[in-house]
């Protein structure tokens, strides 16, 4: 019989409140990590995505609202350029790929952008990997085909050879519907990218959609630019964002994105402190569970000291107990964990088209369990006290 | 020498108005090895206080308490728990079995903080007292009689120098009181333990070949003793 089978009797003949006590640490563990996970993955993850571009040419507007719109495909667009401009950056030796995008109809709620074929033949996303298609081929110039990012495939149901009316507005109307009728000509492989939930047409085929207006023939909405060397972003950027300029250039893409995660950093410090007060609450309840049982616990103590077991084996059964109702709790944590994580990467996914990885290693999985199960043997050091001082003669028989 | 010597022992405890109340005033008690005494006592004569000053429960406020050499009235708590773990078997009128172990859990923790576990002998000793088909049962599983017999096993389970026995007999019915009477005199003999019993129950103290009035030996109590 050793101090782990003691506590271990311990817990199961207060198997209830072992349960709950452990439950509620499930559940706060499980919360605490998905919060760090999710704060640091989210922005790890966003900063990243660039679509294999540098930068972003648009209208006079905020850099982020230019990101926003023209990279992940969220957001209104601030409004259209010439397409002269995307002429000029195409054009400037310093340019390596200039991409056109024009925005402003949907299917289904899916945005649908027109574009140029070098989206899909020039520009790589990661050295040397460029969009695949997973059926069918790259939309024609001049036709009424569509190629569709893989997450819209999967959630409409599209296929190649499949035909739609595109919607005007970014939100799906019947009442808007467009006359044209397109063809759905390839499918890509997921890329993980936003670009997974996006229709794609040629660009002329939206600038010319009937309803439009007669001026979006020479208009589009933003260039995607790749430099051929970093100190290029600096000329342009000089060269566009003069304060009395029409037009914006947002680089770097990353750096833009993180601004933005840096402006919700007080959003994160709330999820944190909330995160962390449920936890402590949870570790709380431990202290209350055990403390509260302590009365009907005397008797046990002192027969365990009656039988020779010393106060400071009484002491320590106390605090193991509280740490492992706190490790069984972490256990569950991660079930916990995987459903939270599980449901946020598919919200995520379904908004952005970014792929977070809810089983990828963060040091949080380490730290959460050994903070938890710290606090817990340290919140059992209270009830432990009140084990140590029980009186033995007291509680053993009545003193004759 | 004798297994246990005692000399001026003292023991009080405050009262709730505060002041000190002498329970205790034994000037002289010695056992032999071996040997099976029983101390006749009647309710508030301090026998439980005897009993646990020499099991170091408790500490005496004055004397001398020396068991199988060891003068454990002058060790420290942590020393007279290692003590009793390893010299000192007890067993309670109540039995004080732990409800959330089987009967072999019981006697295993008997010895768990002495010698240390040993299934085998603790199967033995179970085996001894007629329990060999209940090792696996919870107390609330046995009769009364069998719980006491559980709580003799766990008694001699650390193969103590002494055993201790509080009325042990005191919430057994006569026929049951008689057997487990018989037992602890025998287990112990076997197990080459000394005895020492309290009661005040006649029958059970007709049974001793040594009777010692507890009244006669505490002065705290008996003025005719100083």
């Amino acid at each position: 019989m050793s101090l782990f089978h003691i506590v271990l009797k311990s817990l199961r003949q207060h198997l209830f409140s072992t349960v709950v006590t452990a439950a509620s640490i499930a559940l706060a563990g499980g919360l605490l990590m998905s919060v760090w996970v999710v704060k640091e993955q989210s922005r790890a993850t966003f900063t990243q995505v660039d679509g294999g571009f540098d930068a972003v040419l648009g209208v006079r507007s905020s850099p982020v609202q230019l990101v926003l719109n023209s990279v992940f495909h969220l957001e209104s667009s601030p409004g259209n350029i010439q397409v002269s401009d995307f002429e000029e950056i195409k054009n400037d030796p310093s340019v390596a790929i200039a991409v056109p995008l024009a925005v402003g109809d949907n299917y289904h709620g899916y945005r649908i952008v027109g574009t140029t074929p070098d989206l899909f033949t020039k520009v790589e996303l990661a050295p040397g990997k460029t969009h695949k298609l997973a059926a069918g081929r790259v939309f024609d110039e001049g036709y009424r085909e569509a190629v569709v990012g893989s997450f819209v495939a999967q959630r409409l149901g599209l296929k190649e050879g499949d035909e739609f009316h595109p919607h005007h507005g970014f939100a799906h109307d019947d009442d808007h519907e467009h006359e044209e009728i397109y063809v759905v000509v390839g499918v890509l492989e997921p890329s993980n990218t936003p670009a997974d939930r996006v229709i794609w047409i040629p660009l002329e085929g939206l600038q010319l959609m009937s309803g439009h207006r007669e001026e979006a023939e020479n208009e589009i909405s933003a260039v995607l630019v790749k430099f051929r060397s970093p100190i290029a972003g600096k000329m342009l950027q000089a060269k566009y964002n003069q304060p009395e300029g029409r037009l914006t250039l947002a680089w770097p893409i990353g750096t833009i994105v993180a601004q933005l995660f840096d402006k919700v950093t007080w959003l994160d410090r709330v999820l944190e402190l909330i995160a962390s007060l449920v936890a402590l609450v949870a570790t709380a309840s431990i202290l209350a569970s055990i403390y509260n049982s302590m009365n009907e616990r005397r008797r046990e103590i002192a027969i365990l000291r009656a039988l020779g077991a010393h106060r400071g084996t009484i002491f320590s059964a106390v605090v193991v107990e509280a740490a492992s109702i706190a490790a069984l709790g972490m256990i569950a944590a991660f079930a916990v964990y995987g459903v939270i994580m599980g449901v946020v990467a598919g919200i995520v996914r379904a908004k952005t088209g970014v792929v977070l990885e809810p089983f990828a290693f963060h040091a949080v999985m380490l730290w959460a369990p050994a903070a938890l199960i710290g606090i817990s043997a340290l919140a059992g050091i209270v009830p432990a006290l009140k084990a140590y001082r029980t009186d033995v003669a007291e509680n053993l028989v009545p003193v004759s | 020498m004798p297994l246990l010597e005692i000399t001026s022992l003292k023991k009080s405890f405050r009262a709730p108005d505060g002041s000190q109340h002498t329970v205790l005033d034994v000037p002289i008690f010695s056992l032999e090895e071996k040997a099976q005494v029983a101390l006749r006592g009647e309710s508030g004569q301090g026998k439980t206080t005897f009993l646990n000053l020499i099991a170091g429960i408790l500490k005496p406020d004055a004397g001398k308490i020396v068991l199988a050499g060891q003068e454990i009235s002058a060790l420290g708590e942590h020393d007279r728990d290692r003590c009793r773990a390893s010299t000192i078997g007890y067993i309670f009128q109540t039995f004080n079995l732990l409800q959330g172990y089987t009967c072999l859990e019981n006697v295993l923790l008997g010895m768990s903080f002495g010698p240390g576990a040993d299934r085998a002998f603790a199967q033995a000793l179970l085996k001894r007292v007629g329990l060999e088909d209940k090792l696996h049962h919870y107390p609330r599983q046995l009769s009364t009689g069998q719980q006491q017999r559980v709580a003799v096993a766990r008694a001699l389970a650390n193969k103590p120098k002494l055993v201790l026995a509080d009325e042990p007999t005191g919430n057994l019915d006569s026929r049951n009181a008689t057997e487990a009477l018989k037992l602890i005199r025998e287990a112990c003999r076997e197990n080459g333990a000394a005895l020492l019993l309290v009661s005040h129950d006649r029958d059970v103290l007709g049974q001793f070949e040594t009777t010692l009035d507890l009244a006669r030996l505490n002065r705290a109590i008996s003025p005719v003793a100083k």
